[in-house]
């Protein structure tokens, strides 16, 4: 009688140990996603305050790009306003190619192209372009991360008791960089 | 299955080679134990703990100080950003990219193409790279360098380096106080309780036994090393751009000053010239089975 009941205590009590450590699983992946989102965040407002500088330097050059100027500073307010992902995706895909052709404006200014402040600058915007790109890695990794374990059995079970739910990803217009396929010995 | 789920079994593999140290560590114990202590087994055991204390503390110099060892042994200064920007920049995206917090980020007054990560976890870790590295790679090379060392911080190699370099060291001690004991003559109990084949069992051991534990010890840095580069594609997403590095660096062949035998398994590619037996003996796998590796992708 007394071993039953201590079978049965021990399977409730292993259960439960399971139920605790892949709830916390799921919080742990989805802080992940959070966190990742929050650096998205930080390098978009890095860029942001980044542009006015840029756009100062380049003026003293070449006066006369106004339309590229204005598409420049259209696309980073449309940035700034745009709250959900989908159109904070869109916003940032639209300032990198306006400031690419910003630059490619550039080129025809050698003297701009020699400016001190215009080389930091570039180095500056192109370091934080890069950085928005590896931010977006890592969220699109933890979100795949993150929705794969909801959908494996039986995690998914825990994910449909305790609601949580899929994760978008952070799509992108450019060719994104493939994922490696990596053979580990 | 994905790249990460391959990173834990590389991981398990390597948590097998420290079971086979575990292993030798007890069958040491054993045969000494049996030889002095005619197989009582608070010897043993007192034989073990004191062996085991020395080499912990021995290990947690170098846990928590090592990373600074090793940064003033090469010579290492801090990146700034007015002539580093671009190392500085690719150090951060690549950290954004493995989620974990910016290394401190060092340059190394050196002109061979190397870099190295130290540190005992991601939080305490420090990058470096040589000044030949920044000049003669470019820019997606350099990326690919930094990546690598990036993946031996995400992968906490360092820890796993030390637990290893605590085993070595503890194998070392055992067969050091085994070897001073029979010189220097131990109990009288020696002479009427043991056996000579476990004496025969214990000189053999004591010989044998560093040689394999310093042997297994290069292999898990061998296969640290594949799986940084594993980790490193992974997080710059251009294996090839690695391999390019790495062939720059078959051709430079400079090589790299202020490296030690104790810093040598830090490197990005092994600093010191190959030499006979080469493969069995060294911190780094062969470049070229690295190239061909990372092309393989």
């Amino acid at each position: 009688m007394n071993t039953i009941l201590l079978i049965v205590l021990i399977v409730i009590a292993v259960v439960l140990i399971w139920l605790i450590a892949a709830y916390n699983r799921f919080v742990v992946l989805k802080n992940r996603i959070s966190n990742a989102w929050a650096q998205i965040d930080v390098q978009l407002k890095r860029r942001y305050d980044l542009i006015p500088n840029l756009i100062e330097t380049v003026k003293g050059y070449a006066k006369h790009e106004k339309k590229v100027f204005t598409e420049v500073t259209a696309a980073r307010t449309a940035l700034m306003s745009a709250t959900t992902l989908p159109e904070k995706a869109k916003a940032n895909n639209q300032l990198s190619s306006t400031l690419k052709s910003l630059f490619a404006v550039a080129e025809d200014y050698p003297k701009l192209q020699a400016n001190q402040n215009f080389m930091m600058l570039q180095e500056e915007l192109s370091g934080t372009e890069s950085k928005i790109a590896y931010a977006r890695q890592a969220y699109n990794d933890s979100v795949l991360m993150y929705n794969n374990s909801t959908e494996v059995f039986p995690g998914s079970i825990i994910a449909g008791m305790f609601g949580f739910g899929q994760k978008d990803f952070f799509k992108t217009d450019e060719a994104e960089k493939e994922a490696v396929k990596v053979k580990f010995e | 299955m994905n790249a990460f789920d391959e990173s834990n079994v590389n991981k398990f593999k390597s948590y097998f080679l420290i079971f086979c140290f575990s292993l030798i560590i007890i069958a040491l114990g054993y045969v000494f134990g049996r030889i002095y202590g005619g197989g009582n087994p608070s010897i043993i055991i007192t034989f073990m703990i004191i062996a085991f204390i020395i080499s912990v503390i021995m290990a947690l110099i170098s846990y928590y100080m090592g990373d600074k060892a090793a940064l003033s042994i090469s010579k290492a200064y801090p990146a700034n950003r007015r002539d580093h920007a671009h190392y500085i920049n690719s150090v951060e995206g690549l950290a954004i990219a493995a989620q974990i917090p910016t290394p401190k980020i060092y340059v190394l007054p050196d002109e061979a193409i190397n870099a190295f990560a130290t540190g005992r976890n991601p939080e305490n870790a420090s990058i470096a790279v040589t000044q030949g590295a920044l000049k003669k790679l470019n820019r997606a090379e350099l990326e690919g360098v930094i990546a690598h060392e990036m993946g031996h911080v995400k992968n906490y190699d360092m820890r796993l380096m030390t637990i290893t370099v605590i085993l070595v060291g503890l194998i070392a001690l055992l067969s050091d106080f085994f070897i001073r004991g029979m010189i220097f003559g131990g109990g009288g109990d020696r002479d009427r309780n043991s056996n000579p084949v476990f004496l025969i069992i214990g000189i053999v051991l004591a010989i044998l036994a560093p040689i394999i534990a310093q042997l297994i010890q290069l292999a898990i840095s061998r296969k640290r090393e594949f799986a940084a580069d594993a980790t490193g594609a992974i997080l710059g997403r251009n294996p090839e751009a690695l391999a390019n590095a790495l062939k720059k660096i078959k051709k430079d062949g400079i090589e790299t000053k202020n490296a030690t035998k104790a810093t040598a398994h830090l490197y990005f590619s092994s600093p010191l010239r190959a030499g006979f037996l080469n493969n069995m003996f060294s911190t780094h796998p062969p470049i070229e089975e690295r190239i061909r590796r990372l092309e393989a992708m």
